[in-house]
């Protein structure tokens, strides 16, 4: 298996570990050796899966674009995370991290959000299983993503808007590290992504796989093969993650489509930070630089390690894309297929437009990780009075 | 530098003041902040025993909001690796020093090349708290080898089983984390700040030094009864950041000194 277990030292390859302060140390064995635990309970699986097919919804459809795959010469599959409650991928993560936090005894949860949806997402679950929750945002995400902040004041978590560094995802996670350093004996760092200290990356994508298990069965059925090109967006890499998990053993390109702006894996070098070692864009001293994109949730300049390892062996392949040419996607989608899809998902949308050259007549499953509800507003700005017409 | 044993010049120097009977100090200041060299050298005339100077990072996650601002700000300035290193070898202290930065700093230019770069600077020990010791020996051996001391961190959630291997690999001192946090003054001593230090003590014969939340100098005679002395950061960055310049450094430092020598 390609996307296997990581090493006792939570290493893909030469990449992952647990770069964290000695106060969090325990926290993160404490933490693997409860997942490992709670994996092999099969109750716990099993209310998993539960609160997520009645409670989230799934499983998701599997969506084919007659109109744009006639348009851009490619079968065009839609793996649609965006109709999950809360909207996107994220919620099988937080379902799965709460569950585990609340076996563990733990009461409170904080969590680190860029444009919000992993916020929201994890607000709904604390909201769900009757814990205190807190979310740390960038100032800047704060402002560009009023909405969900919104949101999870519904929800009865408090937002915090941090407004240290560049203000945005990568602050927001350090501060949420702040906060876990001094509250670990009652808090579990609901982290949003494929990303941070050893077992969160392993962990993250352990409880994303069923949108990989799902796809892979809804391929079969529908045309009894895999697709040639599994595509997703990566921030941190978590919906990339869980449907690349269900192909990675086979002959399907993987693709994994980075903003230009903070694309660590295409212009990043090995790196530590957030608990990790792995690409990172980092200026020639190795200060971690400033991620710069028209979605707050890919503006990460990180990626998780196991995305690193697949780079490094070849296994997928990971372009970036231009935030014009994501403008043109989520517009693209929305005029065709009556799907408004997250800008973070456009991106992956985005890269088979450019490459459909290349990809005539083959067949393209591109998860669809979130809806764009919460993008609306911003590209109403962007897009002016253009979109009216 | 003892070239014979593995006890380099931070720890021969600590164990010395501290078998005078002395109650440390060690005090750190902020590299490329405005006018921290000055205060350097205030800090070491006014008593402390060792001075840990800090090489901003962009991502400083055990640091708490005074740091981080005074971080932030020489970023800004332009502060570098390179620049704040440079000026080390020419500042007037007579103590050893130490640096405290964040382990991607280390990482970046290899560890030998870091090492190196520390040892031809006039540096003594580092201080890497996003490294922990499950990470740590690949860079502990490059950093010996040029005779650089890597001072380790105990948590007040290290188990037990694991502070003698925690402390046997730590050089220079052993750093006893006071509190579960990140560093900053706080009103009072933590409770966990003597447990933590009683318990580096009772399987090390280093010096251990406590800090994080230390926030005034009856806090530090409280925390030094147990523990061989204290690290003094944010309290000190504080009096830069509000424009007492060098001069309030030393005023600090030596209300510190005063009161860890009455005891």
């Amino acid at each position: 298996m390609v996307m296997t277990d990581p090493n006792e030292e939570g290493r893909f390859g030469e990449f992952g570990g647990r770069f964290v302060p000695e106060t969090l140390i325990p926290a993160c064995e404490e933490l693997e050796i409860a997942f490992r635990d709670a994996w092999a309970d099969p109750a716990f699986v099993s209310e998993f899966h539960r609160i997520l097919t009645d409670y989230g919804g799934r499983p998701s459809p599997l969506t084919e674009c007659y109109r744009l795959s006639e348009q851009l010469g490619v079968r065009i599959l839609l793996k649609r995370e965006d109709l999950n409650h809360t909207g996107s991928h994220k919620i099988n993560n937080v379902i799965g991290q709460a569950l585990l936090a609340r076996r563990m005894g733990k009461s409170r949860l904080v969590a680190e959000t860029g444009a919000g949806q992993h916020g929201v997402a994890t607000a709904t679950a604390a909201a769900l299983l009757d814990m205190d929750c807190k979310v740390y945002m960038g100032q800047v995400d704060v402002e560009r993503q009023e909405l969900n902040v919104f949101r999870m004041h519904l929800l009865g978590s408090e937002v915090e808007a941090v407004s240290s560094g560049s203000q945005t995802l990568k602050d927001a996670v350090n501060e949420a590290l702040r906060d876990w350093v001094a509250t670990v004996e009652n808090t579990h760092y609901c982290l949003g992504s494929v990303m941070g200290p050893h077992p969160y990356p392993w962990m993250v994508r352990t409880f994303h796989h069923v949108i990989g298990d799902e796809a892979h069965e809804q391929c079969l059925k529908l045309m009894n093969s895999v697709p040639d090109v599994v595509v997703a967006c990566v921030g941190g890499g978590s919906n990339a993650a869980g449907i690349f998990s269900g192909f990675a053993d086979t002959d399907a390109r993987l693709i994994g489509v980075e903003p230009a702006g903070g694309a660590a894996v295409g212009r990043g070098v090995p790196g530590v930070v957030h608990g990790m070692n792995s690409y990172l864009m980092q200026d020639e001293v190795g200060q971690v630089q400033e991620a710069e994109s028209i979605s707050a949730g890919l503006d990460y300049p990180g990626v998780g390690p196991e995305h690193a390892y697949l780079s490094s062996i070849g296994r997928a392949e990971y372009p970036a894309v231009t935030d014009q040419e994501v403008i043109e996607a989520f517009q693209l989608l929305s005029k065709t297929e009556g799907i408004i899809p997250a800008l973070e998902s456009a991106h992956a949308l985005a890269w088979v437009v450019r490459e459909a050259a290349t990809l005539q007549d083959q067949v393209v499953l591109l998860n669809l990780s979130g809806r764009g509800d919460k993008d609306v507003d911003q590209m109403m700005d962007v897009l002016g009075t253009e979109s009216s017409q | 530098m003892n070239l014979n044993s593995d006890v380099g010049r931070m720890e021969s120097f600590l164990r010395g003041r501290r078998d005078d009977g002395a109650k440390l100090l060690v005090v750190y200041i902020t590299g490329g902040y405005e006018g921290w060299e000055a205060a350097v050298e205030t800090a070491a005339a006014a008593g402390a025993d060792a001075i840990e100077i800090g090489i901003p990072f962009s991502d400083p996650v055990m640091d708490g909001p005074v740091i981080q601002e005074a971080s932030h700000a020489a970023l800004e300035a332009g502060a570098t690796p390179a620049s704040v290193l440079a000026a080390v070898p020419n500042l007037d202290t007579g103590v050893p020093h130490a640096i405290m930065t964040y382990y991607n700093l280390a990482h970046h230019p290899g560890h030998e090349r870091f090492a190196a770069t520390l040892a031809n600077s006039a540096i003594d020990a580092a201080i890497l708290p996003d490294l922990p010791l499950v990470e740590s020996g690949p860079w502990r051996q490059a950093a010996t080898d040029a005779g650089v001391e890597t001072i380790m961190l105990a948590a007040p959630t290290t188990p037990d089983d694991r502070l003698p291997e925690l402390c046997a690999a730590s050089r220079g001192f052993v750093y006893a984390v006071g509190l579960l946090g990140v560093t900053g003054e706080r009103s009072a001593l933590a409770s966990t700040a003597t447990e933590i230090a009683k318990r580096c003590k009772s399987v090390t014969d280093k010096p251990v030094l406590t800090g994080v939340g230390i926030g005034s100098p009856e806090q530090a005679v409280e925390a030094s009864v147990v523990a061989d002395g204290v690290i003094i950061g944010s309290a000190v960055v504080r009096r830069l950041l509000d424009g007492s310049g060098a001069d309030g450094v030393g005023e600090l430092v030596a209300s510190y000194r005063a009161a860890l020598d009455a005891g």
